[in-house]
């Protein structure tokens, strides 16, 4: 065990690059990042940003190209094999294999970890239980469903009980429901345990909801690193969106909007006025009653709170969501709106 | 050292546990040794250079090294699986050493190796065939130790393949047949051309195939023991050696 108040990770300009078709890929450039005991941390990026190589470093499963890290407590160069002893992962496969039994390999991995037969049979029948997965743990893992694999991917993960959790895209391939019931599962753990949890993710609501803590990387790099209100605060504001009867109107509208808060970000598209702005749900009554005044009624008026992704667009100028399947945008939006008819 | 047996051994029961939860499949793996048996066998009769005994006394030893060769060539695509679904990657997070998942997973490869051999023997046992007990023992001792090198090959070629199918299997077909042929598994080759002799004087399966024939023929005789143990353990710590080489440097 590592002790209370201690930090879990440092890194020090850690860089990983890649040869693809001979021309040199930076996938981490010098990234720098310190987790401390007990936090719950998500690395948030789009495909390609550097999240999960950043994390197959932090556990040995690949080397640094340069730069430094420390993971509870070991240098991951110089012991890889006292860093893998303390520290737990769940990648984005099954770490079960397919021709094997769940309890086999649970089993197997206790013994991976040290412990002696009748330990890791108990441990192994323990994590069943709680993982429920009492009526497949004996059955070939290829004939089991993609949310029992990925419940046994966490039973063999936390198989030696780490203070440190690392887990890659966990929830990337599940359905809505299992998804909520691993989150759940995340969440428990830390609450029981104190475990030390590091995630990657491009699921906003994910990382909005589970972590403590986002570190958004773009590019190989950290491009913001905060807890999700405040990175929401600090870099997106309300979005104000008001329609109007005519297109001069909304013209007038805008340039009234635009001179009264100087921090808004006010754009017209037609007869619709957007504006995005911090406290946008304090101003708009006020903004709607100035409006009746100079007599440009707004005809409705809608309001949405910022999300991750508005966080990550202000940051990078591009969309988390670009190039995605829009399945989970709904799920991933949390829209306050409120309609105003005039 | 310890650690290594220690871990070695983990790895060696992971690996054996499927067979043994369904030891049927090895009997699947011996379907082409079977048919070659079957009816390749037969048409064996009017060949010279199988020696003095029955065609099947010739035969059988080269079909059980043939078993041996597509069993343990094959078993690096196990590996392949667990690359691409996730559970090698599983292996490779935990404090095992990188070498005992490799040679645990070679160790493995003579439990199906002497099964298959055993079932061959039963087969064969009602037809004209002698069995040499001592002598099937100590041939199956040499064989164990060359598949013990052959499959730890074949894990190499899936970790050099990067979870690729197609370059795993093409460079396996490529290879077994010619090493097949000229090791004079299927045809005695002393009867062919002299470069194809010189050949497979360079294979050396051959070594290996011949030790057996005269080993269930129940002879032991020195030079070729010599010759076919040197060439299964060289097989054997070459394999080991590239593949524990492969296993380290895996990213």
């Amino acid at each position: 065990m590592v002790d209370m108040n201690t930090t879990m990770i440092t890194t020090q300009d850690l860089t990983r690059h890649f040869t693809v078709n001979k021309r040199t890929v930076e996938a981490v450039r010098g990234l720098d990042l310190t987790v401390e005991q007990g936090e719950m941390v998500a690395l948030l990026g789009p495909n390609g940003a550097g999240k999960s190589t950043t994390l197959r470093m932090l556990t040995t499963l690949i080397a640094p190209t340069s730069g430094r890290a420390t993971v509870a407590g070991q240098d991951i160069t110089g012991d890889p094999r006292r860093v893998r002893q303390r520290i737990g992962y769940i990648g984005q496969g099954n770490g079960a294999g397919h021709q094997q039994r769940g309890r086999d390999e649970l089993v197997t991995q206790g013994r991976a970890y040290g412990m002696d037969r009748s330990a890791a049979q108990r441990r192994a029948a323990e994590l069943v239980e709680s993982l429920d997965l009492v009526e497949v743990a004996d059955r070939k893992v290829s004939t089991l469903s993609g949310g029992q694999r990925r419940r046994l991917d966490i039973a063999m993960g936390l198989i030696h009980a780490p203070g440190l959790l690392f887990l890659d895209e966990p929830s990337t391939g599940l359905d809505p429901q299992n998804r909520a019931n691993l989150q759940e599962h995340i969440a428990a753990l830390r609450e029981r345990h104190g475990t030390t949890v590091v995630l990657t993710t491009h699921y906003l609501d994910e990382a909005d909801s589970l972590a403590e803590r986002v570190v958004v990387i773009d590019h190989g790099i950290v491009v913001a690193d905060d807890t999700p209100a405040r990175l929401k605060a600090n870099h997106a504001g309300d979005r104000i969106t008001l329609s109007f009867g005519s297109g001069d109107e909304a013209t007038s509208a805008a340039g009234r909007i635009g001179r009264a808060h100087r921090n808004a970000v006010v754009s017209r598209d037609g007869t619709v006025v957007r504006a995005r702005v911090a406290g946008g749900t304090f101003l708009l009554p006020g903004l709607l009653h100035d409006l009746d005044g100079a007599g440009v009624p707004a005809r409705a008026a809608e309001v949405s709170r910022p999300t991750l992704d508005d966080v990550f667009l202000n940051l990078t100028g591009r969309s988390l969501r670009e190039g995605r399947a829009g399945t989970d945008v709904d799920q991933t939006r949390t829209t306050d709106s409120l309609e105003v008819s005039a | 050292m310890n650690t290594l047996i220690h871990d070695t051994g983990i790895v060696f029961t992971r690996e054996l546990r499927p067979v043994l939860r369904d030891p049927f499949s090895v009997v699947f793996s011996m379907i082409q040794p079977l048919i070659f048996l079957g009816l390749f066998a037969p048409l064996l009769t009017q060949v010279p250079g199988l020696g003095a005994g029955s065609t099947l006394q010739w035969f059988v030893p080269g079909i059980v090294v043939m078993s041996c060769l597509f069993g343990a060539s094959m078993t690096g695509s196990n590996l392949l699986m667990e690359m691409q679904t996730g559970s090698h990657e599983r292996m490779l997070v935990t404090p095992l050493s990188r070498s005992s998942l490799l040679m645990g997973r070679a160790l493995k490869e003579i439990v199906p190796v002497l099964l298959q051999a055993v079932i061959l023997v039963l087969v064969v046992l009602p037809f004209d065939f002698e069995l040499h007990a001592a002598g099937v023992v100590v041939g199956l001792a040499v064989l164990a130790v060359f598949c013990i090198g052959l499959g730890s090959l074949s894990y190499a070629l899936a970790l050099a393949a990067k979870g690729q199918d197609w370059i795993f299997w093409t460079v396996q077909q490529t290879l077994i047949f010619p090493l097949l042929l000229l090791a004079g598994m299927l045809l005695p080759v002393d009867a062919g051309p002299g470069w194809l002799q010189t050949v497979s004087k360079l294979n050396p399966l051959t070594y290996v195939v011949d030790v057996e024939r005269s080993l269930f023929a129940g002879t032991f005789e020195a030079g070729e023991l010599l010759t076919g143990t040197l060439a299964a353990v060289a097989v054997c710590v070459f394999g080991l050696w590239v593949g524990t080489r492969s296993m380290r440097a895996a990213d």
